[in-house]
């Protein structure tokens, strides 16, 4: 067979072939060892030898062409071929993924994550204290004597006369004011406890109270902060007012309304100015340092901030709430 | 405490409407909690007198009525009413809702026939018209009421109760006349106060009042008033004023009594003078002394509650409550009237100690003008014999001087009320404020200098030190006129400590891994915690809201496993929860007797997933929740300290849990629910617990890193045949401990139970993998690791190579 019918059975041979298989057997038969191509390089030693070379060289042209021939179509067959499994492998892409859902944070650490983060900024650091509290970090410290009628106020859980489930996180307050000196910035957020089961109480509830003492620091100060804090926590410019009120631990008292979606007042924390009698217990000068302390419920900011319209439902624990806050 | 506008601005009445009244004496911290119309809406009611009155001729319960409803009505027309009331009588005088009007529930009068008997209008009971929830009969009007006149004027319904919560220092304004006071101030008006005669005496009649405690009884008036008749009715302007303030009318004494109580905040008592044996004695109640009081209840009294006593035994509680047999009844016929001061601390308490709280407790516990004692009683005996009659006797007054609280001076520097503020105020203002409210300011120094000398009334209790001043000062001016300002402060850096793990963390690794945070309660119900902690000491309520809720938790199990059942009750089957509280330890070797210590706990139950398209069903076992314990413990990146190890505890299925130790110190548990409990609980399936002590897995090791290895890592599988009973930890910590400096990882990959292998042993499959820092292996470095693992574990564990 002379050289260009060969390159012509293997151009038909290549174009015929429907598989890379296929195409690897013609491959085989032109380039492999017992293939037509070392065939013909065989055919160069019956050459004469200064024929040799220019006969190599058309021979080697020859099969490169053939290569080439079979390169290309080989991509092209491999292409196909993978087009095919590809087509083959594609899934639904809608199907739901494997693995486990996130959970999900209490709304009321979330409320208390968020405020941790507010006042965090200004340099307020978190406290934390015992729940089960005896009456002098409970009461005494804070300028409420035994009997004092705000006590009453109090609906607290007693286990004894001196010992007292928390009412209010001020504990934390005296606890930190007796081992360190101002200037302080501090938060405590925690359970309190009252004695009290209703559409609108629960026995148990969550504070966040705040406490600052420093030299000149001024009830225009607390005005400014818990503005701040108010605007920000519910990222609106919500309608706020300071209420002359009474705790025996602070003077000036006030508790702090905002204007709800209702046109009602809605009040969401105490605060005021902290009383020389608070100050001096803990062996803080009142004539050198002046202080500011607050006081909200997380609970409640959390149902103004999420919508949620039944308090009870934050200790229930139903799947179906918790799960709304991601 | 309650009050009606009208009665208010009969004292002081500045031109606003009632809702700007309620809302300036909210902002001066006087909270308004309710302003409710004092009557229901209607018109049309009209007083008119019973002319006729005859009994309906078909029916035996009805009366067939004329009214006269004066010259302006109908050209003085008579009108016929038919009525069931039982008091309609000829003469008296009644509310009469002609045809056209309309009653509360916009129930509309019309002409009507009852039985064939025409009837154009209603008479009216009190509820018919709203002043009260029910009624027996029609409205008795006094005899003098104006025939024709709109009931609403006559008795001045347009008017509303204002309920104020008032705050635990504000006794001053627990009476009109402390309100006006405080409305005056607001709106610089002068108040008018009701005159107060002087009764003279018309009796000599007296009784001997000894105070033998001085300083908790340091004044008391007494006044003998003969020949009362306590069956005269209470005239109805009265009635109304006291229903508006939330009082009802009991009988004219006590209505008087209480009358005196509202309008000058100053509570009185009235005894029946029969009861009383000799004088009149203010002590301290004797050792079991025992005292019936009005409610019938009787109580022994402690030492350190104050009485009024005659000369034989005590006659009431001081202060808080009459006693019975002294008590004025409706054939009483001589009173002793009380008019006393006793001191706020003498009070303080001792109504609650007894379970009582009274309007007088509440008053006195506050504490009353210590100087009003002489005007309340002439006010309150011109009111009775005004509406009982009777003859009064001389005033007897016995006072300890020394004991009465006197008006208190204050300074008010100028440096300190800037500072506290933070905003300036100006002189003027400032003495303009101390004067209305009724202060005697003396002023010195100025500018920054600047001192008031304020001299303050008894009254005022909760004024006595400079800040007192300053939180008057700034609440007449308003705290919505001080601007708001951000504070400065120094900037110091605060500590942070990186190996203290913030709980935050921890949440978010399980919430991470599908746990959804619960808050539960801190008090339990004690016998579901006891079904969980049997023996364990706790620390009870002793008044709790429930019994349900009467303990406090050692475990936040009890709650959580509660919850679960909640949920799985609402159809929730797959449940994960994880909480972190404190759990109470009764421990007296520590503060209050209490150990109160963090934990993080949860509960899981239900399949492994969500039901999912391509993953097969599977419950949840012990190692599912053990995964989400190890990634808490994983955070530490100091896990290896954690040993898990086979424990029993009474809560837990025996043969699924674990302890888990740190350093030897228990750290906490992890495990299935035991099958008892979880019938008990009415728990569906299983449910795997966990609880960690906090303080033990919120430290983390700093990372310190090592260099890592460039020659290739070798990997050698054994797999081993041990007992049964041999824990993987054992033949893995074996391992560990014979491998040598070239093991730099071990992972058990699988265990094998059944054929080929003999009952009552397992086979462990383990990889190893080998490798070293400096150079690359060879075969027998690593045999030689190989071959001392497997002759260790042969020795000391009678482990075989599986074949």
């Amino acid at each position: 067979m002379n050289l260009d019918d060969i390159i012509l059975q293997a151009e038909q041979a290549i174009a015929a072939a429907t598989d890379p298989a296929e195409l690897d057997q013609v491959r085989v038969n032109f380039l492999g060892k017992k293939g037509l191509f070392t065939e013909q390089m065989k055919g160069l030693s019956k050459l004469p030898k200064e024929e040799k070379p220019k006969a190599g060289q058309v021979i080697n042209i020859a099969k490169q062409q053939v290569q080439k021939l079979l390169t290309e179509r080989g991509e092209l067959l491999r292409a196909a071929v993978i087009k095919q499994q590809l087509a083959a492998e594609s899934i639904d892409v809608t199907l739901p993924g494997r693995g486990d859902e996130l959970g999900g944070l209490h709304p009321v650490t979330r409320t208390i994550e968020r405020i941790e983060s507010f006042f965090g900024d200004l340099g307020f650091s978190v406290k934390q204290g015992p729940e089960v509290e005896d009456d002098f970090h409970n009461f005494d410290a804070l300028n409420i004597p035994e009997h004092h009628p705000a006590r009453q106020d109090h609906d607290t859980f007693y286990f004894n006369p001196k010992l007292v489930l928390r009412t209010q996180t001020s504990g934390v307050q005296i606890r930190t004011m007796e081992k360190e000196q101002p200037p302080l910035r501090i938060i405590s957020p925690g359970k309190v406890y009252r004695n009290d089961y209703d559409q609108t109480h629960t026995p148990m509830f969550h504070q966040v109270e705040g406490l600052m003492v420093d030299k000149d620091v001024s009830f225009t100060h607390l005005k400014g902060v818990l503005h701040d804090f108010l605007h920000h926590f519910f990222e609106e410019e919500v309608e706020i007012r300071f209420r002359p009120s009474y705790f025996p631990f602070t003077e000036p008292s006030a508790e702090v309304d905002i204007m709800g979606k209702n046109g009602k007042w809605l009040e969401v924390l105490g605060c005021g100015m902290v009383h020389p009698n608070v100050l001096r217990s803990v062996g803080i000068d009142p004539e050198v340092y002046t202080g500011f302390a607050f006081g909200m419920g997380v609970e409640r900011l959390t149902m103004l901030r999420y919508g949620v319209n039944d308090l009870r439902s934050f200790f229930e624990n139903d799947l179906r709430f918790l799960k709304q806050f991601k | 405490m309650k009050f009606s506008e009208s009665w208010l601005r009969e004292w002081v009445n500045p031109a606003i409407s009632s809702d700007e009244l309620a809302h300036q004496i909210t902002m001066a911290g006087l909270e308004v909690d309710a302003v409710e119309p004092v009557a229901g809406e209607f018109s049309g009611v009209l007083i008119g007198e019973v002319v006729e009155c005859g009994p309906h001729p078909d029916a035996d319960k009805l009366q067939v009525t004329k009214i006269n409803l004066g010259p302006d009505f109908n050209d003085g027309e008579l009108v016929d009413i038919v009525c069931g009331a039982k008091n309609c009588r000829l003469g008296l005088k009644v509310a009469v809702a002609t045809v056209g009007a309309v009653l509360p529930g916009d129930f509309k009068i019309k002409k009507a026939k009852l039985r064939g008997v025409p009837s154009h209008g209603m008479l009216c009971s009190e509820s018919e018209i709203g002043l009260a929830d029910s009624a027996d009969g029609i409205m008795e009007l006094a005899s003098d009421a104006p025939i024709g006149q709109c009931v609403r004027e006559y008795l001045d319904l347009n008017d509303v109760t204002i309920d104020v919560d008032l705050t635990a220092n504000r006794g001053d304004c627990l009476g009109l006349k402390g309100l006006a006071r405080e409305v005056g101030v607001l709106n610089s008006l002068s108040v008018t106060e009701p005159e107060i005669a002087t009764v003279s005496p018309t009796i000599d009649d007296t009784l001997d009042i000894t105070l033998s405690a001085e300083s908790a009884c340091p004044r008391y008036l007494g006044r003998v008033i003969k020949n009362i008749n306590v069956n005269a009715q209470t005239p109805l302007w009265m009635v109304e004023k006291l229903r508006r303030c939330g009082t009802r009318s009991i009988d004219p004494v006590v209505d008087v009594t209480n009358f005196v109580l509202l309008e000058q905040g100053h509570p009185m008592h009235a005894f029946d003078l029969a009861a009383i044996e000799g004088g009149i004695n203010v002590r301290y109640a004797n050792e079991a002394e025992k005292l019936t009081l009005l409610d019938g209840n009787e109580v022994t009294l402690s030492t350190q509650t104050l009485v009024i006593a005659d000369n034989a035994k005590a006659l009431a509680m001081a202060g808080i409550f009459g006693g019975l047999a002294s008590g004025v009844t409706n054939e009483s016929k001589d009173i002793f009237l009380e008019s006393a001061f006793f001191a706020p601390l003498a009070i303080l308490g001792k109504a609650r100690q007894y379970g009582l709280h009274t309007d007088a407790s509440h008053r006195y516990e506050r504490g009353i003008d210590p100087q009003l004692q002489h005007d309340a009683m002439e006010r309150a005996t011109q009111l009775l014999l005004e509406i009982v009659g009777g003859e009064a006797g001389p005033i007897v007054e016995a006072v300890s001087k020394d004991n009465i609280p006197a008006e208190k001076t204050v300074t008010l520097r100028r440096a300190k009320l800037d500072a506290r503020i933070g905003h300036h105020i100006k002189d003027a203002t400032v003495s303009d404020i101390l004067t209305r409210l009724g202060f005697n300011v003396t002023e010195n120094g100025t500018e920054q200098d600047k001192v008031w000398t304020v001299v303050v009334p008894a009254y005022r209790f909760d004024i006595s030190i400079e800040v007192d001043l300053i939180e008057e000062v700034a609440r007449i001016f308003g705290y919505n006129n001080i601007p708001n300002v951000s504070p400065k402060a120094t900037l110091a850096m605060r500590e942070q400590k990186e190996a203290q793990l913030p709980l935050s963390k921890l949440r978010n690794v399980l919430v991470n891994r599908g746990y959804q945070e619960a808050i539960t309660y801190s008090f339990v119900d004690p016998k579901v915690q006891a079904q969980l902690h049997p023996g364990q000491e706790t620390m009870t309520l002793p008044h709790p809201i429930s019994s349900e809720m009467s303990e406090m938790r050692v475990s936040l199990w009890t709650g959580l496993l509660q919850s679960v059942a909640y949920n799985q009750n609402r159809q929730q089957a797959r449940v994960r929860l994880f909480e972190a509280g404190l759990r109470f330890i009764p421990d007296n070797s520590v503060e209050n007797g209490v150990r109160q210590e963090n934990m993080i706990a949860g509960v899981l139950s239900g399949q492994r997933s969500e039901e999912h398209w391509d993953i097969e069903k599977a419950a949840s076992d012990f190692y599912d929740i053990k995964s989400d314990v190890q990634a808490l413990l994983g955070l530490t990146n100091n896990e290896s300290e954690f040993v898990f190890s086979k424990a029993e505890i009474d809560a837990l299925h025996p043969g699924q849990t674990a302890a888990i130790h740190k350093n030897g110190v228990l750290v906490g548990h992890v495990g299935a629910l035991h099958p008892e409990l979880e019938r008990k609980l009415g728990l569906n399936g299983r449910t795997l617990v966990f609880e960690l002590l906090l303080s033990e897995v919120c430290t983390q090791n700093i990372p310190q890193a090592r260099d890592i290895s460039r020659f290739p890592a070798n990997r050698r599988d054994i797999a081993v045949v041990v007992e049964e009973q041999v824990s993987a930890n054992k033949v893995l910590q074996l391992i560990e401990k014979v491998g040598g400096n070239y093991l730099v990882d071990l992972n058990l990959f699988d265990v094998y139970q059944g054929n080929g292998i003999e009952s009552g042993f397992k086979s462990l499959a383990i990889a190893m993998t080998l490798q070293d820092n400096n150079k690359t292996l060879e075969e027998k470095d690593i045999t030689d690791v190989v071959d001392r693992v497997v002759d260790t574990l042969k020795t000391e564990l009678n482990a075989s190579l599986r074949d």
